[in-house]
């Protein structure tokens, strides 16, 4: 059989950089096959899928050696148009892609452009519609769908031109644990069911790893590190070295000093032979320690009985109370809408409850407008785009103080303070657009932090970050968190975020608040987990399936064991 | 979500009606509405567009809010012109009969009157059609029915577009203003207004950043299901033209050519009751 893609010592450079992205690339999909591609960011692990997908060289230009072949032919002598009926791509930013002004518009969009005629339209957008089950939101906006509802349209969308090859770019990035499970069984059911090649670019892999996949290929640094099984790929350190996160139950498993073998068939907790590793796994748990637990201290944020409504009589938010300590590091967990942000929202004080009252060391509040409030609680948005609005960085950090006319001397002093726990202090006098997203983060964190607040919001501080990212910005939080003792809230859907790295879980489910623990005892909750759409932990599965009583304390012990490895790698002299 | 001047699904018959009927239409009647003065065909004209509007079941709060914007400006438009031209009036109708003397060179004009009152006349004729095709004429079907009567599908796509991410950006734009404002930029009234659109910029900036990474997106995934293959497209949301549509068009067309023989039977565009 001939592969349906083969790159054969391939490389890419972008007309606008000096060093290629893609170097030396060998690699054939057969069709039919269903295969993973992970990698950092940077990696160039997108540049190859625009190379598939044709989107290098239409859009993107650039110097191409070697060569690719897209089912026997040169993506370059087609058109994008005609590489469009072969590969179907799906975009992660699931809002930016949907075009129509209702699903059924959007699912047809492809089939207009090919000038099909309009009885066709309406009977191959009711099949393909049928086959991703949003046939009863045909006539739907986009404002009116959830997150897995708008990347099932999407998918609709690439599957109704008949594609060989159906592409998805980082599928998971905007969706919560439990909607993305779906997703992931969704796309092997459309495998099984159209026979098509499948890839998958992502590096949340254990999420993937959900349902089969045939191969992963790893890229690090512009080339295949590796292209194998997962089963043989989670038995070697090529994840770990290329910054992916491995499934957690396979990293328990080292800590515990297993030497997993490929025919243990490690790609599936469920699936996995563990007998040769149960005892191992019970002495590890039997001697690692457990989390210090942070000392009790005084309350600062106390939220009582509040409720929230637009709409008489269609609560978004009701009787929701918690109790936040100084120095806390918290996050608010749940479902995309579950009203997490709305929660935010009033403690920000954008809206007014409807009932109850917000208690900052024990003071009502709401007479305390917008501006004062954030003197004292600083909210961070998700994108550094949404906030940056001077061009040069101290413009922007000392922007809050500006407009509260405190004198320029003083400012000065504050300012510089603040880039330096922030590590911008080398680039204060640069422009803000020379900087990676990551540092641009920094910046809209130090433009709050300037202003001394006593509380930090930050809405999904990680989202679509890799791991590498994800660790150098958490652990900066967790160090502002430690040094400056500034109380930390996290709204997010990142289960491994509110794991590592806060205290305490409080989780919102349908406008009510079923649960306040901490993280460990959430994900190890299957009723909690399910209701919230999170996904209990591997990690549960697998104290379960080695006889360990105390699910939790095995995640707490876990926790606190990566903690404490890191920060030997990190500060080796320290200890 | 403010939902003014934005379609609504109702079943009347020109709901039913094609977009490309209603475009038609709407085109025919503003284009006689702009030749005509003639006050014969434009209360007629006033009278038809008030029974059609009342038929397509629009509520007044679907309108309301623009109707009285269209006030405030018919009223300026109608000062603006007795200001700057008192006697254009007696310069159309030939006659000058004062009924009083205001100041300097204004005298109130039984023509001016007459002439301004035309003016208004027109603003009416005109208001109920645009508001009846906006609020009864699906947007994606309104870019369908442009490319039905000849205009690029481009145009169309792109107005179908900016009413797809109208919302999303309203949403952003509502986010940032938020976190701004927490971050002591002062958008109420408490701010003077040279500040305030001072403070704008900390608004437009960010908006104007994430619009463009959104632009990039929705280009990238147009092109990747490929937008722009062909010289013409189909159109999922178009409406066969039946029975009542052949209906309005013919009318359209008649009832053009027969308001514009009526205005110019006697050699101009206006109506003279003065001689």
């Amino acid at each position: 059989m001939e592969p349906i893609i083969e790159f054969k010592d391939f490389s890419f450079k972008y007309r606008a950089q000096v060093e290629p992205t893609l170097r030396d690339i060998n690699l054939s999909i057969m069709p039919g096959e269903k295969v993973l591609i992970v990698g950092p960011s940077g990696s160039g692990k997108s540049t190859l899928a625009h190379c598939i997908n044709g989107l290098i060289p239409f859009s993107y230009t650039g110097d191409i050696t070697g060569t690719l072949k897209v089912q026997g032919k040169n993506p370059a002598d087609m058109s994008l148009f005609g590489l469009s009926k072969i590969v179907g791509t799906v975009l992660q930013d699931t809002d930016g892609q949907f075009i129509g002004l209702t699903v059924a518009e959007d699912i047809a969009f492809a089939l207009e452009n090919d000038m099909v005629p309009q009885e066709e339209l309406f009977t191959r957008v009711d099949e393909v519609a049928e086959m991703v089950d949003v046939k009863k939101l045909l006539d739907n906006a986009p404002g009116e769908l959830s997150g897995g509802q708008k990347q099932r349209v999407s998918m609709a969308g690439v599957m109704v031109d008949n594609v060989d090859i159906l592409l998805f770019d980082e599928p998971l990035a905007n969706l919560d644990p439990a909607t993305g499970k779906r997703a992931i069984a969704m796309i092997d059911e459309i495998q099984k069911k159209k026979k098509a090649t499948i890839l998958i670019i992502e590096h949340r892999l254990e999420d993937v790893l959900y349902r089969d996949v045939d191969r992963i290929i790893v890229v690090g640094d512009g080339r295949i590190v590796a292209d194998t099984t997962p089963d043989e790929l989670l038995t070697t350190d090529i994840l770990k070295e290329q910054g992916i996160r491995e499934p957690l139950y396979v990293t328990a498993l080292k800590h515990a000093g297993c030497r997993l073998l490929p025919t243990d068939a490690p790609s599936h907790i469920e699936s996995m032979k563990l007998d040769p590793y149960r005892q191992s796994v019970r002495d590890w748990f039997a001697t690692a320690k457990r989390k210090k637990g942070k000392a009790e201290t005084e309350s600062v944020l106390k939220v009582e009985d509040l409720y929230f409504s637009y709409v008489e009589g269609k609560p978004i938010l009701q009787h929701i109370q918690f109790d936040l300590r100084r120095g806390e590091m918290i996050s608010i967990v749940g479902k995309n809408g579950a009203g997490k942000s709305t929660l935010s929202n009033l403690i920000c004080g954008f809206y007014k409850p409807t009932r109850g009252r917000i208690l900052l060391h024990g003071e009502d509040i709401s007479p305390l407008s917008i501006k004062e409030r954030g003197e004292r609680i600083g909210l961070v948005m998700q994108s550094p785009n949404q906030m940056i609005s001077k061009p040069m960085i101290f413009d922007e950090v000392a922007l809050g103080l500006r407009v509260r006319g405190i004198p320029e001397e003083e400012i000065r002093e504050r300012v510089n303070r603040t880039l330096k726990i922030c590590g911008l202090y080398p680039f204060r006098n640069w422009p803000v657009s020379a900087l990676s997203f990551g540092q641009k983060k920094r910046v809209s964190i130090a433009s709050i932090l300037v202003m001394n607040p006593e509380i930090l919001i930050l809405d999904e501080p990680t989202a679509g970050q890799d791991y590498r990212h994800y660790t150098e910005i958490m652990e900066f939080l967790k160090e502002i968190n430690e040094s400056l003792g500034i109380t930390i809230i996290m709204i997010t859907h990142d289960m491994h975020l509110m794991l590592e790295y806060t205290d305490r879980a409080i989780v919102i489910a349908d406008g009510h608040l079923i649960a306040d623990d901490t993280p460990a005892k959430v994900l190890t909750n299957e009723e909690i987990a399910d209701k919230a759409y999170l996904k209990k932990t591997s990690l549960y599965d697998l104290a379960v399936n080695c006889q360990i009583e105390d699910p939790s304390e095995f995640v707490e012990r876990f926790i606190a064991y990566e903690r404490e490895n890191r920060m030997l790698k990190e500060n080796p002299a320290d200890v | 979500m403010s939902k003014i001047l934005s379609y609504e699904e109702k079943d009347t018959w020109i709901h039913r009606l094609s977009g490309v009927s209603k475009l038609i239409f709407f085109l025919l009647w503003c284009l006689t509405s702009m030749l005509t003065y003639d006050t014969r065909v434009l209360i007629v004209m006033v009278i038809f567009s008030l029974v059609i509007f009342k038929i397509s079941k629009t509520e007044w709060k679907q309108v309301g809010a623009v109707f009285k914007m269209v006030m405030l400006f018919l009223s300026l438009n109608v000062i603006a012109i007795f200001l700057f031209s008192p006697n254009q009036g007696t310069h159309i109708y030939g006659t000058r009969t004062v009924l009083f003397h205001i100041a300097g060179p204004y005298d109130l004009t039984g023509e001016q009157l007459f002439y301004e009152l035309n003016v208004i006349i027109k603003y009416f004729t005109v208001i109920p059609a645009v508001f009846m095709f906006l609020v009864t004429t699906n947007p994606s079907e309104f870019a369908a029915s442009m490319n039905k009567v000849g205009i690029s599908y481009n145009v169309g796509y792109a107005i179908s577009i900016a009413l797809r991410y109208i919302p999303d950006v309203q949403g952003e734009f509502t986010k940032i203003k938020h976190a701004q404002e927490a971050r002591g930029i002062e958008m109420s009234g408490k701010a003077s207004l040279i500040s305030r659109i001072k403070n704008t910029a900390s608004i437009i900036f960010p908006l104007i950043f994430s619009s463009m990474d959104r632009i990039d997106t929705v280009s990238n995934a147009m092109e990747l299901r490929g937008y722009g293959k062909h010289k013409k497209r189909t159109w999922y949301a178009e409406k066969k033209l039946k029975r009542n549509d052949y209906l309005t068009i013919a009318f359209s067309v008649l009832f053009t050519v027969v308001a514009l023989i009526i205005t110019f039977a006697d050699g101009n565009r206006f109506y003279n009751p003065f001689v």
